[in-house]
């Protein structure tokens, strides 16, 4: 059964099935890197301006949602840790169990969405919008204008990776629903669950500069 | 193209009808949705060369404009807009993408032994982007043309009222296609190679494009992401260079020279690569220590990330910066310097079989050279001072940077052209395009280290009269190089339907590409090769037992 599903999975350029794979595993941990460097443009901003202006980077910080900036880290990082026990169920067999897994994954990313979106609404009431746009009365000062331009630069960027990390994992859900993910052939679901614990981990280091580092 | 297969052959070997990835299938939609690593080549050699052409016509609008002080036929502002236009077109559309999508898609997998790249459907997404990121360049350029430079220095790139916008979303789609094809290539790199194709038996345009790959990879997220903030500026008041908001315009020079430093050697190693194939091919001789090239081409992508400063000398750097980033843009020069004594010491006592594409290499050879020592003099900082934002640095970039990149891409043209058509080119013919080319260029370029040198300040409409002379010799060198290229073109399409039949391996290269019939057939090898030697191996170097020698 497992010998029949590979040879069909298997590209022509390929000569077996473990090359495939390889240099599947090896094509997304480049992406991977590719990624981080995106984002490490915007961290070395962050670096850069969190030298210029200490103290104000200090009181911007202090007036982010730190509650709801927990709840959100606690949620992609459950979110991940469904995708790996997906995985897992797969490799036992037990597809409706990775199905439901992914299911609850995607939908906690969804969750995420939602309270970023509240996140920002609650900023928007203040007057705390990005670069020019800026009119917060509570924080005035350049210093807490750009914290905010990057905190939206790069929660915003963040974002759209979650937006794409959902799709994906619902797409896997629907794979893996029609069998076309089993224990003999996994690698879209591995590759998937590597990209969305690279978004997690993003999370992880946003987390603490725009809502501990108070 | 789909004609070439189809088109009346003379009588030879290719008219017994051998089926190669030309003539396996011809119609339209057989090109244009391929996932033929070949066909991909092609079609991105249409797509640079276009380019080639739109970004030279910029080019030699703006000499024809600088004959006389005064201005001649154009304004400022369509001036401006030319030489951004130019800058833009030429390092994203042509030297960036050149040489790794059209002769590193063509031979990387038939120089390791490999069916296709590791991702062949991204691949042919990665020339639709590349499509994509063109139209969108090109329509801002009607719409109504950026004239900021091809560095988008803000505050002056997020206030002008020109089209600024679309060319900076063109350049970051242009930098996906990259950094797909990147990808793509580093993942064939390691996964794709066949029996006995060990590291060390790597031919050095492999090491090149993999090195290159990496660049790419790690350097274009960084300039796409600046590009999209000073874009969201422009568009929306993202305000993150911008003083009046906290902002710092100095940090966007940092981030984007943290790409566009590195770029250079994402357009000068596979030039590289290329020099190095022709050389030992043409010396008919082992290369002259591979080891050491390997370690200057991996040492020219690592040290080339850590030398971004040195564009910004006169910018309020601190002493000690400078004095790093002054150190470390030297410390390229060795590597660079490594290769070329290699090069010159492979050529030495080999049995040389003068041909364009060796031409080709001399004017690498002499253009890199120099362009690399005024390089080295512009690492100085108080020569630097001097010379920042005059002519000398344009001639020095266009001595190494564009030279380097068009030598190599038009010797690659003509040591490849049998491998990818089967057919030759006519010898005199190419022989007099490449004396107008190679002179042109020295005639056009030279000139400009005088120019800066005397004071003449860069992407200036109109100047004082003393410098008219230089002006005018100048301008008559891009003619040549204008003519030489029209000719270029116009033999080699020509030769795809006239030119005599190649054979499998018409230079009698050692190197694993023409192992393969040429042109290749669809699948590239009937059974997967296995190595058992390095790709220059001519002669084997005395006491060597294995074969294996790489020199």
């Amino acid at each position: 059964m497992a010998s029949a599903g590979q040879a069909t999975r298997l590209e022509p350029h390929f000569q077996d099935l473990a090359k495939q794979t390889h240099a599947a595993r090896l094509g997304m941990w480049v992406f991977i890197g590719s990624e981080a460097l995106l984002f490490s443009a915007l961290f070395a901003l962050y670096a850069a301006y969190r030298v210029a202006y200490p103290g104000a980077f200090e009181d911007a910080a202090g007036h982010t949602n730190l509650a709801l900036g927990t709840i959100m880290t606690a949620v992609l990082l459950t979110s991940s840790f469904l995708v790996a026990m997906s995985l897992g169920r797969i490799r036992r067999r037990l597809a409706r169990d990775a199905v439901l897994f992914l299911a609850g994954a995607a939908v906690l990313g969804a969750t995420f969405l939602v309270l970023k979106g509240m996140e920002y609404a609650e900023h928007f009431r203040d007057g705390i919008y990005p670069g020019v746009w800026y009119r917060a009365s509570a924080l005035p000062g350049q210093g807490a204008n750009i914290f905010f331009t990057l905190y939206y630069a790069m929660t915003g960027l963040h974002a759209l990776h979650v937006l794409g990390g959902v799709l994906l994992l619902a797409w896997l859900a629907w794979l893996v629903r029609r069998g076309r993910i089993d224990d003999a052939y996994h690698t879209p679901l591995e590759l998937g669950g590597m990209y969305w614990h690279f978004v997690d981990v993003v999370w992880v280091f946003l987390w603490p500069l725009f809502y501990l580092l108070r | 193209m789909a004609t070439i297969a189809t088109a009346p052959r003379p009588p030879g070997p290719l008219a017994a009808g051998r089926a190669n990835y030309l003539n396996v299938e011809t119609t339209v939609r057989s090109w244009l949705g391929t996932t033929d690593h070949k066909r991909i080549s092609i079609l991105f050699l249409l797509g640079t060369t276009a380019s080639l052409a739109i970004g030279g016509s910029f080019a030699l609008a703006m000499r024809l404009e600088l004959l006389t002080p005064e201005p001649l036929f154009m304004d400022s502002l369509t001036y401006n807009r030319l030489f951004t236009l130019h800058g833009v077109v030429m390092v994203w559309l042509f030297m960036i993408p050149a040489i790794p999508t059209v002769f590193g898609n063509f031979l990387l997998p038939l120089m390791i032994g490999a069916r296709d790249v590791a991702f062949p459907r991204l691949n042919l997404a990665s020339f639709y982007v590349y499509l994509a990121g063109a139209a969108v360049v090109f329509g801002g350029m009607l719409a109504s043309g950026a004239d900021t430079g091809w560095t988008f220095y803000p505050p002056y790139s997020t206030t002008t009222p020109t089209a600024v916008v679309p060319v900076l979303l063109g350049v970051f789609i242009l930098g996906i296609s990259s950094t797909m094809t990147g990808i793509n290539f580093i993942v064939t790199t390691h996964t794709m190679r066949t029996v006995g194709m060990h590291w060390s038996r790597l031919p050095l345009f492999v090491w090149t494009v993999y090195a290159t790959s990496i660049i790419i990879v790690l350097a274009t997220p960084v300039l796409g992401i600046t590009v999209l903030l000073v874009a969201a500026d422009h568009a929306l008041g993202l305000g993150m260079f911008d003083p009046a908001h906290g902002g710092d315009p100095i940090l966007f020079q940092h981030l984007f020279w943290f790409y566009s430093h590195p770029a250079v050697y994402i357009m000068i190693l596979p030039a590289m690569g290329v020099i190095t194939e022709s050389v030992a091919t043409f010396a008919r001789k082992n290369l002259f220590s591979y080891g050491a090239m390997v370690v200057a081409t991996l040492g020219i992508a690592f040290i080339g990330f850590l030398t971004w400063g040195h564009h910004m000398f006169t910018a309020g750097m601190s002493t000690f910066d400078v004095a790093a980033f002054g150190a470390l843009s030297m410390f390229v020069a060795i590597f660079s310097a490594i290769k070329v004594f290699n090069w010159v010491a492979t050529l030495y006592g080999g049995a040389i079989a003068v041909s364009v594409p060796l031409l080709y290499v001399f004017g690498f050879l002499f253009l890199f050279s120099v362009g690399g020592m005024t390089g080295v003099a512009q690492a100085s900082t108080s020569l630097d001072v001097h010379w920042h934002d005059t002519y000398f640095v344009v001639a020095h970039f266009h001595f190494i940077m564009v030279g380097g990149t068009m030598m190599a891409f038009l010797a690659a043209l003509h040591y490849w052209f049998p491998k990818m058509f089967g057919r030759r080119y006519p010898e005199r013919w190419a022989v007099a395009a490449t004396m107008l080319v190679i002179g042109g260029f020295i005639l056009t370029f030279s000139p400009q280290f005088w120019l800066g040198n005397a004071g003449m300040p860069r992407r200036y409409h109109t100047y004082p009269a003393e410098y008219q002379a230089l002006h005018v010799i100048s301008t008559a060198g891009s003619w040549a190089i204008a003519g030489g290229l029209v000719m270029t073109l116009v033999y080699l399409v020509v030769s795809l339907w006239r030119g005599r039949p190649a054979g499998a391996n018409p230079w009698g290269s050692a190197s694993f590409e023409w192992l393969t019939p040429s042109p290749p057939p669809r699948e590239n090898y009937a059974t997967p090769p296995r190595i058992d030697r390095g790709p220059y191996d001519y002669m084997p170097p005395p006491g060597a037992e294995d074969g294996a020698g790489h020199g």
